[in-house]
């Protein structure tokens, strides 16, 4: 194949810059798999690494510091067939981590080739998350206070299912290329290089002293036998081949009058772990069998287990503008902690307004009808207390029916839990209250 | 008539399917998750991708990259969200990335109160990004407009290659409400324009009357640049200040000499009355129900409830306000939108009604506004 170097745009790195080396290197790995340019997308991001995109007649995707792999993913899960090769430097290892460890974590079929020369080229040779502490930065002795990472060991440890080490010097670094571009999986080779415009003018680096430092490290090179397995793409597709289509939202039909006209609010007072939320949609359903346009505004606290819960329902025949309670008709008190974070609502209830209060909540003064609910007695345990309420609401006619009530449940339920809440609000709307 | 009951987030996941949008990537935060839950469902089975990415810039980053890819894209997030999206929109904007972002908006600053209702970014979706050119933001007031709304927005990002917002509100995204979905009216769906065979591609040309390019995926059999760079047509940097003045100033006019093709609104007016009320999102609810009221009670108030944002309808506002004498603006925050309207409005006494405490504006409250100014 031919090369893919692009000729109107040649390399234009600092003399003497091993980034100049990994182009062609690059090249010649794209030449020898017999690409063409349409079958690879280069993706990089900001620094000298930034400019490998447009040396070459292939796709290209250049984005923001450090978050080459981000675009990475999307486009390789977008064209799966796709030659994907990220560039990014160490400068973007430090800025883009989290992206680093996600991909390796993920591994998708990327090839990731950081081009690692220790500092920040670009602007004026800052220390890098690579830099090591005694070499002379333009972030004066800063890099003396900070470790420097190891891209392969970091790598290595988030999941990386290939990492090779190398220097940008290296012989064979095309046939490296090719080999973790083969791979079918998230590979990671960490370059080493030379950077002749800031680096070197102050620390000593040279092809030389790269290989005396990579021999004295443990030898990384090509798949991590821990961390091999399904590339993402792949097991993605396999998981979701056979999922079904999502059921489309559920049609109500009105085939009930509602007991009143009018729009009606009802507000559940209580706390985590008696359904309130599930009771307030069963309200709202029940609505729907009977025509009313509904709306649920629910209040939790973020700890789920512990704390209020509040669910506050509006069921009007008209299009509901507003959806705050200013005049409810029910109120329902089960628990202390949602009482008492709505006992200024009690003041502003009207004389015909209903409070259903749940044995040993106490509720504040107000002018509304308080009926009293002794559900122990009744049998019913606490978490089926808001259930049951509905029950108690159905059998005096309240805003629904009974039958308005046992549609909604057999919408929401099915079998054996079905079968019980239709008989708890069976016996709760013949219990003595 | 079938009712079903539904929360915003869904309808606007069951609209991004409707509107053809086959990639999703979002990180966890409240009150945008259901979003990312209903997509979750809705997706895989169609063959398409949701993506749960390590953070927020990570699921734009992967949206961006699965557009160019050729897919539709969407991603939700909420304010804290939005702020790191921001170096990512800017890119969007400036190298043309069809996408549709939701920001269910919750009561700011900073991390605010996640479970709490506000319109507080409405200024921030249209000036956070860097080099400040327009983007589109749409509002949505309920269940139907998620769904709906979602579409127009697909469809917008698709004919301008351009991010487009929709600017849900907690009170909107996580209220269950009854909805007709058979009813709903869902616009003909566009896609993105290919450019048209034996002329050689270049990435952002425009020909003749265009005001957008062409559009072809990274991954078709003709290599495709992008590029976050001040670029020419041809993708590359440039340093050439008549071609960078053109192709920025194009960014601007393309959304902004066509907002007439897209702006969005209901408009009320029953009577005699020199005061308009202009609101937008949850608030408009409340509105409505005040202009209902007054009406009712021969006190008749006009209203105008708008649902494209930015950029800014001004002919759809100047219309409505033609033959009143004051505006009362009623928004979620301490005094965002307004200023448009005072800019736009230099001529009329323009009243302003906001609450920024985590709840609902009430009628009564806006009632009070229009009448006793």
């Amino acid at each position: 194949m031919d090369s893919l170097l692009n000729n109107s745009r040649p390399p234009v790195f600092c003399p003497g810059c091993s980034h100049e080396r990994i182009t062609h290197s690059l090249d010649k790995a794209f030449q020898n798999m017999g690409l063409a340019g349409h079958e690879i997308a280069m993706v990089s991001d900001i620094g000298c690494s930034g400019l490998f995109d447009t040396f070459f007649n292939t796709h290209a995707l250049h984005g923001l510091h450090g978050r080459a792999l981000t675009y990475a993913a999307g486009l390789k899960l977008g064209r799966p067939d796709l030659n994907v090769v990220v560039t990014m430097g160490d400068g973007g290892q430090g800025i883009g981590g989290a992206h680093l460890l996600a991909a390796c974590r993920r591994n998708l079929n990327l090839t990731l080739l950081v081009l690692n020369n220790f500092n920040f080229g670009m602007t004026g040779g800052q220390f890098s998350a690579t830099t090591p502490p005694d070499a002379q930065v333009g972030s004066g002795f800063l890099n003396l206070l900070e470790r420097p990472l190891d891209i392969c060991q970091t790598a290595r440890a988030a999941g990386a299912a290939y990492v090779t080490r190398c220097s940008g010097y290296r012989k064979d670094l095309d046939a490296e290329i090719q080999r973790a571009m083969e791979f079918e999986g998230f590979a990671v080779l960490d370059i080493w290089g030379v950077c002749p415009g800031r680096y070197t003018k102050r620390n000593r680096l040279t092809p030389k002293t790269i290989e005396a430092s990579l021999a004295g490290l443990p030898a990384m090179e090509g798949p991590v036998a821990e961390n091999v397995r399904k590339e993402y793409g792949r097991h993605y597709r396999e998981l979701t081949a056979d999922r079904k289509p999502a059921a489309e939202p559920q049609k109500i039909e009105a085939v009930y009058d509602a007991p009143q006209s009018g729009r009606r609010e009802v507000v559940l007072l209580g706390s985590a772990g008696q359904r309130i939320i599930t009771a307030g949609e069963i309200l709202c359903l029940a609505g729907l069998f009977a025509g009313l346009n509904t709306t649920q505004k629910n209040e939790y606290n973020i700890t789920v287990l512990r704390g209020l819960s509040i669910s506050e329902l509006i069921l009007s025949p008209e299009e509901i503008d507003y959806t705050g309670i200013q005049r409810p008709k029910v109120v329902i008190a089960l628990a202390r902690e949602g009482v008492d974070r709505r006992k200024n609502l009690f003041k502003q209830l009207d004389s015909d307004a209903l409070v259903l209060q749940a044995d040993g909540v106490e509720v504040p003064d107000c002018s509304a009808r308080i009926l009293p609910m002794d559900l122990k007695s009744c049998g019913v345990k606490k978490p089926d207390w808001a259930l049951a309420s509905l029950g108690i609401m159905a059998g005096l006619g309240k805003i629904i029916s009974p039958e308005m009530l046992a549609a909604a449940l057999k919408i929401r339920f099915k079998g054996k839990t079905l079968d019980m809440a239709l008989e708890l609000v069976r016996k709760v709307g013949s219990c003595e209250m | 008539m079938a009712l079903s009951l539904m929360e915003g987030n869904e309808a606007i996941a069951r609209g991004a399917l409707a509107a053809g949008c086959r990639f999703f990537a979002g990180y966890p935060i409240t009150p945008a998750t259901t979003v990312l839950n209903h997509m979750l469902n809705l997706l895989p089975p169609l063959g398409g991708i949701c993506l749960q990415a390590e953070d927020e810039i990570a699921s734009i980053g992967a949206c961006l990259g699965a557009s160019m890819s050729g897919l539709k894209v969407l991603t939700a997030t909420s304010g804290p969200g939005i702020s790191l999206y921001s170096e990512q929109i800017s890119f969007a904007v400036g190298s043309e990335i069809p996408i549709v972002i939701v920001d269910v908006q919750r009561l700011g600053p900073s991390t605010g109160s996640a479970t709490r209702g506000a319109d507080g970014d409405v200024n921030f979706l249209r000036w956070g990004n860097s080099g400040g050119l327009p983007v589109i933001v749409l509002a949505p007031v309920n269940a139907a407009d998620c769904f709906t709304l979602t579409v127009q927005a697909f469809n917008l990002a698709e004919r301008f290659r351009c991010p487009v917002f929709l600017a849900s509100n907690k009170e909107i995204a996580m209220t269950r409400e009854s909805l007709d979905v058979a009813a709903l009216q869902i616009p003909d769906i566009i896609n993105r324009t290919a450019p048209p065979a034996g002329r050689p591609f270049l990435p952002f040309q425009v020909v003749e009357d265009q005001s957008v390019p062409d559009f072809l995926p990274i991954g078709c059999n003709v290599p495709v640049r992008q590029t976050s760079s001040t670029h020419g047509e041809n993708g590359y940097i440039t340093t050439d200040q008549q071609e960078i003045a053109r192709i920025l100033l194009r960014l601007k006019t393309k959304l902004e000499s066509a907002v007439d093709t897209f702006s969005f609104y209901e408009r009320f007016t029953a009577g005699e009355s020199d005061t308009l009320i202009i609101a937008y999102g949850v608030t408009a609810r409340a509105a409505k129900s005040v202009y209902k009221e007054l009406t009712g009670a021969g006190k008749p108030v006009h209203l105008l409830i708008l649902k494209t944002l930015w950029p800014v309808p001004e002919n759809v506002i100047c219309k409505a306000a033609e033959n009143v004498k004051r505006v009362v603006v009623v928004e979620m925050n301490l005094g965002q939108y307004v200023r448009e309207i005072e800019r736009i409005l230099g001529d009329k006494k323009v009243d302003f009604c906001g609450q920024m405490d985590g709840g609902l504006i009430s009628p009564d409250k806006i009632r009070e506004a229009v009448t006793y100014g």
